[in-house]
């Protein structure tokens, strides 16, 4: 188990390193021009020479990539204009357009994003679990069509338009801001309420749906007969037997979607004014702040990688035939 | 011995079935722990009302092994479901008695048939493969069925738990307790199942078709497995199969069903050895031969009938070679009722002399 696990974090690094090297490429070798969209439109030989050198953009790609891996690693110092800026290790660049470093908006951004993102899962995995269980034990019946229906109509209409109804009628809610969890929990949650409402309403409409599916699925497996066969009360044989069962493939869904919201949860961040990675990467490609957006692609390809080997491990406690090795 | 077709399959050991058959003959008949009386299980549909069972009455006293048997939507295990009380009442339409030692099943609220499931009546299933959860240790499903019904400590459910095992013939049941389903061999797996099913020491074991996923020298095991247990512990058992020569080696009694009905009742060695529905003998000529030249099966031709709708008078007349030979096949329904000089046997054919049409027609027939 603990080798499977060591052997999986490598391989998740090397990815991560592909994933880098990959994007570096792209970005900084694609004919484009970032030195000139940073110096703008009235831009001085001199200053875009400046900017280019301080980009380290003057050097041989294999150079830059080299750079940047061991400013991840141990830190570098950027000059600019002759002044010298320190970027300690993990270094993820300079934002020139923000004056930051990276790392630091990264290290802002990261914990409000993260917040969002469990919170509403916490949300959707409640309600759309348990909603998904009642809708298949009582399958064919109209509370089932009711919640069907109603997780498909959630489905259909755009996101924004959920986040408009949290906001338009649940506005009793505090007003929506990130305060940091460790300074006061209550303010933390209540800032976050509204939008952790949204994103777990509009995800409980899926997760409905796949716990609906799976439990419908468990309760006509043959063990969930001899569990009633037993004579233990259907309430255990439902939640003990079944959804101990039904819950593994939704972990798989959940994992996957984690993954996807902690990198894409702009729509929510944008809505509420919670200014989350999602924020900070649409700024910064509209700005073209290059250092800002490997940031985004690094976080992201390391959240996706991180998840798959969560889910994974997971996996092994919920099923016990599964064994790694 | 009219009978020497059924023996010579090589996994019916002939000395199994003359133990069988002599224990039969000490047994006494006692009272009937399992009453069935016209019972009628249907379940309305989208496409109209399935007839699953109709009409189906037989009874089983402590100590006896009744064998029902019949193809598949017979209806078979519909009624040992409905035995259980495992129908969901709100899907399920049952008419009808089901009396388990005294106490009527149809009818009964929810919460007290839950308490009587597995305590009084309990049940194996066909595989145990996907009969016991994955996810849960042998050890742990065992022991949750002992405290549904006990209202004892962990470790003495567990203690219990270890003496089934044991008792199912587990080697190192206290090491083996803690292992799940997918550690254990099939037939390991029903042993479990077994000792699941008798840990409240039920005086009903019903066993819908035990042996049918395993392999042959393992179905002998368990077989003698049940029949050891069912003498140890003076149960009822219930036997579902489509196996006649699992009938032939457990069966004290046999109640063969078509169509959701019963067609033919009585002993086992009369039903094997000269039946009287053409059914039964459909049955007894698909066994393949393993013995002597080569032959062709000879199945039943047609398809068993839709349970939506019955074809009219006997249910068989559509299959029937004989249908032809007496009037009222297609128009009326024959009553299942003794037709001979022997009292303990009952068919449900209109045929003025089904045994000399085994003797004729039939029994040369047979490998």
């Amino acid at each position: 188990m603990l080798i499977y696990i060591l052997r999986r974090i490598a391989s998740a690094v090397s990815v991560v390193i592909v994933t880098l090297v990959a994007s570096f490429g792209l970005f900084f070798v694609a004919p484009t021009d970032p030195a000139g969209t940073i110096c703008g439109q009235r831009c001085t030989p001199e200053r875009y020479a400046d900017i280019s050198a301080s980009l380290n953009l003057d050097e041989p790609v294999v150079q830059q990539v080299g750079d940047y891996l061991k400013g991840l690693a141990v830190g570098r110092t950027y000059h600019s204009g002759g002044a010298a800026i320190d970027c300690d290790a993990p270094c993820l660049g300079y934002s020139y357009t923000l004056g930051q470093p990276v790392t630091k908006l990264i290290g802002q951004a990261l914990p409000i994003t993260v917040s969002i993102v469990l919170g509403g899962a916490v949300v959707y995995l409640i309600i759309g679990i348990l909603a998904g269980v009642v809708a298949a034990r009582r399958r064919g019946t109209y509370l089932d069509r009711l919640m069907v229906g109603t997780s498909l109509g959630i489905n259909a209409v755009p996101y924004f338009v959920v986040a408009l109804l949290v906001s338009l009628y649940a506005t009793f809610l505090p007003h929506s801001a990130y305060h940091p969890l460790l300074e006061n929990p209550l303010t933390w949650a209540g800032g976050l309420l509204a939008a952790w409402l949204t994103l777990g309403l509009a995800n409980a409409a899926s997760y409905t749906r796949y716990s609906r599916a799976s439990m419908i699925e468990t309760l006509g497996e043959d063990y969930i007969r001899t569990a009633r066969a037993k004579g233990i009360s259907e309430r255990r044989v439902v939640y003990r037997h079944g959804l101990r069962a039904a819950i593994t493939p939704i972990a798989t869904i959940f994992g996957v979607d984690l993954a996807i919201q902690l990198t894409g949860a702009i729509f929510t961040e944008a809505m509420f004014g919670l200014p989350g990675l999602g924020v900070l990467t649409l700024r910064a490609f509209n700005q073209y702040d290059l250092p800002v957006l490997m940031a985004g692609v690094l976080v992201g390809s390391v959240v996706l990688v991180v998840m798959n080997l969560l889910v994974d491990i997971l996996y092994t406690i919920l099923d016990p035939r599964v064994r790694l090795g | 011995m009219t009978e020497p077709h059924l023996l010579s399959t090589p996994d019916r050991r002939p000395d199994t079935v003359s133990r069988t058959r002599r224990v039969a003959g000490d047994r006494t008949e006692g009272q009937s722990y399992l009453e069935v009386k016209d019972l009628t299980v249907t379940f309305p549909t989208a496409d109209g009302l399935v007839r699953a069972v109709q009409g189906l009455s037989y009874s089983l006293p402590l100590g006896r092994t009744l064998a029902v048997v019949g193809e598949s939507g017979s209806g078979k295990s519909v009624s040992s479901m409905a035995i259980m009380g495992l129908h969901d009442p709100r899907s399920t339409r049952m008419t009808g008695s089901i009396t388990v030692g005294g106490e009527e099943i149809v009818g009964m609220p929810p919460a007290e048939l839950r308490k009587r499931r597995g305590a009084n009546a309990a049940m194996i299933f066909q595989d145990p493969q996907s009969s016991l959860h994955p996810y849960f240790t042998v050890g742990d499903q065992i022991i949750e069925a002992y405290r549904a019904h006990h209202r004892v400590s962990k470790r003495v459910a567990r203690d219990r738990a270890v003496d089934m095992l044991g008792r199912v013939g587990i080697p190192n049941p206290r090491r083996r307790l803690d292992d799940y389903p997918h550690q254990f061999s099939g037939g390991m797996r029903q042993r479990a199942m077994i000792a699941m099913a008798l840990v409240n020491d039920p005086k009903l074991l019903i066993a819908d078709e035990p042996t049918t996923a395993l392999d042959v020298t393992v179905q002998a095991q368990i077989l003698d497995l049940i029949m050891e247990l069912q003498q140890d512990f003076g149960s009822a058992v219930l036997f579902i199969t489509h196996d006649l020569g699992v009938v032939a080696e457990i069966a004290d009694d046999v109640l063969v069903m078509y169509g959701g009905r019963g067609v033919e009742y009585g002993r086992a060695e009369s039903i094997l050895g000269q039946p009287l529905h053409p059914y039964t003998w459909g049955l007894l000529e698909s066994i393949p031969a393993v013995s002597g030249e080569p032959a062709r099966l000879h199945p039943i031709p047609g398809t068993p009938p839709s349970l939506l709708a019955l074809p009219s008078g006997c249910s068989f007349h559509p299959r029937c070679e004989f249908a032809g030979r007496v009037p009222g096949c297609t128009v009326d329904l024959p009553e299942l009722v003794s037709r001979t000089a022997d009292t303990t046997r009952a068919s449900r054919c209109h045929l003025t002399d089904p045994a000399g049409i085994f003797e004729t027609d039939i029994l040369p027939r047979l490998p």
